[in-house]
């Protein structure tokens, strides 16, 4: 576990994704109006300005967009390197930027992946994710 | 064709740059807008509308325009990164237009190389931040990445390709006496220095430096009474697209389509009318995109583009010919610094890197992670 890792301020908007981490539960918005969801979470649906959003549980299923392989880091991500950063594509349809855990050869844009959630720092639980197994990908 | 001059950028300088420790940012500033006005033969009072960007304090103009004795009728702190003072250009030419004012002075200055502000993590992810900040992407070099990570997958750009940019600024800089960085590197060379976010090597990335700018935009009737050949801004525009990278619509599209596409057409031009570029060289992938977007070539043939050196002093396309963010000066928002080089070209003052008879220019910032971009179109008669 990492200290110092720069921590979300949890504010009207977030607090439910940041609980749903802790509880294990991958959260995004839905706007009603216009029916897409939403990440990250607002006041406002910024695709039809609707404000008819409410809160979904995410199938934690997605797909790797791109990554970066970070070889040179500061401060509390000094000692992670070298670690994966990408954006993912949930099959919801909204993209978020996340780490991708395990081995490093099984990451590939396109990749099939899952969220696992991690104790990062003290209390801090964040939404990594891992490529599947072929078997179990789709 | 329409070639409107909608004002005239009449002086430019540049402060001390590289490392400066024994300069504050007001200082750089203050020797910028001190010789940019004396090259056009206008005073401080003459100056009516000031323009800043810089995060050094809460209002930069506020700071700025005491410290410089200016009383400004107009002011604009616009801060879209590094690409502000493209904008700046903009806003000075519409205000100019509207008869607002006749001298604008645009300032900006940085000592983050002397004051080592690189590679500090913050404590806290406010607001919309706290959906990246935790991840750990260094920034802004991580998002830059991931573009050129995408690029590569969607076109098979490599990482020789996008050394052809670092090889070829750093060529330019070699002509350049007032560059950071003047010994001549190879594509090997930029291969093998190390990796700071894959694809992206260390010479992959701008220099980070001290330094400051200023640029000077007056109305037409100003123009005719300065000392220097006026450089005519013929078109300008201005977009952003995001905050956060992974808001990005399209991560191989930056706004460059939009605000080059507008600039041109204000100005009538065509891209094989334009004798010189100098694009926001953040790092090799931000030029490669930008050359893309601006329609210089198509999605995706970026790389093939540069090959070749085909950027190279000599070559058929001069680009970031002061040798660019890559190797000239980087002091953390560069954008200033492309109007210099190019209001220089077009006045042919620029000696053993001059591109023969240029006569039209496009300049354009790039400022965030490929989060806003400006782009200006310059002339002389
Ligand atoms: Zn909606």
């Amino acid at each position: 576990m990492a200290h110092g890792i720069p921590r979300p301020v949890e504010d009207a908007d977030s607090r439910p994704f940041w609980e749903g981490c802790r509880e294990g539960v991958l959260r995004i918005q839905r706007c009603a109006s216009c029916g897409r969801h939403v990440f990250y979470p607002r006041l406002l649906c910024p695709h039809c300005f609707s404000d008819q959003l409410s809160w979904v549980e995410a199938s934690g299923a997605g797909r790797i967009h791109t990554y970066t392989v970070v070889h040179r880091a500061f401060g509390p991500f000094q000692a992670d390197v070298p670690y994966v950063v990408a954006l993912v594509d949930l099959d919801e349809g909204v993209r978020m930027m996340t780490r991708i855990l395990g081995d490093r050869s099984s990451v590939r844009i396109g990749a099939r992946v899952r969220v696992e959630f991690v104790e990062a720092d003290e209390g801090l639980v964040l939404p990594y994710f891992r490529v599947m197994d072929e078997a179990t990908a789709s | 064709m329409r070639r409107d001059r909608l004002a005239a950028i009449v002086g430019v300088a540049e402060s001390e740059l590289g490392e400066t420790p024994h300069r504050t940012v007001l200082q750089l500033q203050a020797q910028a807008a001190k010789a940019a006005l004396a090259e056009a033969g206008l005073e401080k009072g003459d100056v009516d509308a000031l323009f800043c960007a810089g995060n050094w304090a809460w209002s930069t103009n506020l700071m700025l325009a005491e410290y410089l004795g200016i009383t400004p009728r107009y002011t604009d702190t616009t801060n879209i990164g590094g690409s502000s003072f493209e904008a700046h250009v903009g806003h000075a030419v519409a205000g100019i237009q509207a008869g607002l004012f006749d001298v604008a002075l645009i300032c900006y200055g940085s000592t983050q190389r002397s004051q080592r502000l690189r590679g500090h993590v913050p404590p806290d992810a406010p607001l919309t931040e706290q959906f990246e900040r935790p991840f750990g992407l260094p920034t802004p070099v991580g998002a830059y990445a991931l573009a050129a990570m995408r690029h590569m997958h969607e076109y098979g750009t490599t990482s020789e390709q996008l050394a052809e940019i670092a090889v070829a600024t750093r060529k330019w800089a070699t002509l350049n006496d007032k560059a950071f960085m003047r010994e001549p590197i190879t594509i090997e060379d930029v291969l093998n220095s190390r990796l700071i976010c894959e694809p992206l090597h260390l010479l992959d990335c701008c220099l980070v430096t001290d330094g400051g700018g200023a640029v000077v935009v007056v109305s037409e009737r100003v123009a005719q009474r300065c000392r220097t050949r006026p450089v005519w801004v013929l078109g300008h525009g201005e977009t952003h697209t995001h905050h956060t990278i992974a808001n990005m619509p399209d991560l191989t599209t930056t706004g460059a389509a939009v605000s080059g596409r507008r600039a041109m057409e204000m100005a009538g031009v065509r891209h094989d009318e334009i004798d010189v570029v100098e694009i926001y060289d953040s790092f090799t992938i931000t030029v490669l995109l930008t050359l893309e977007a601006l329609g210089f070539c198509k999605p995706g043939e970026g790389g093939p583009f540069v090959s070749g050196q085909r950027t190279a002093p000599g070559g058929p396309f001069p680009m970031n010919t002061n040798g660019g963010g890559l190797s000239y000066c980087h002091p953390g928002m560069y954008g200033i610094f492309l109007l210099i080089e190019a209001v220089r070209q077009l006045r042919g003052e620029c000696g053993s890197r001059q591109v023969p008879d240029a006569r039209l220019a496009l300049v354009h910032g790039t400022g965030g992670v490929l989060s806003s971009t400006a782009t200006v179109i310059l002339g002389r008669d």
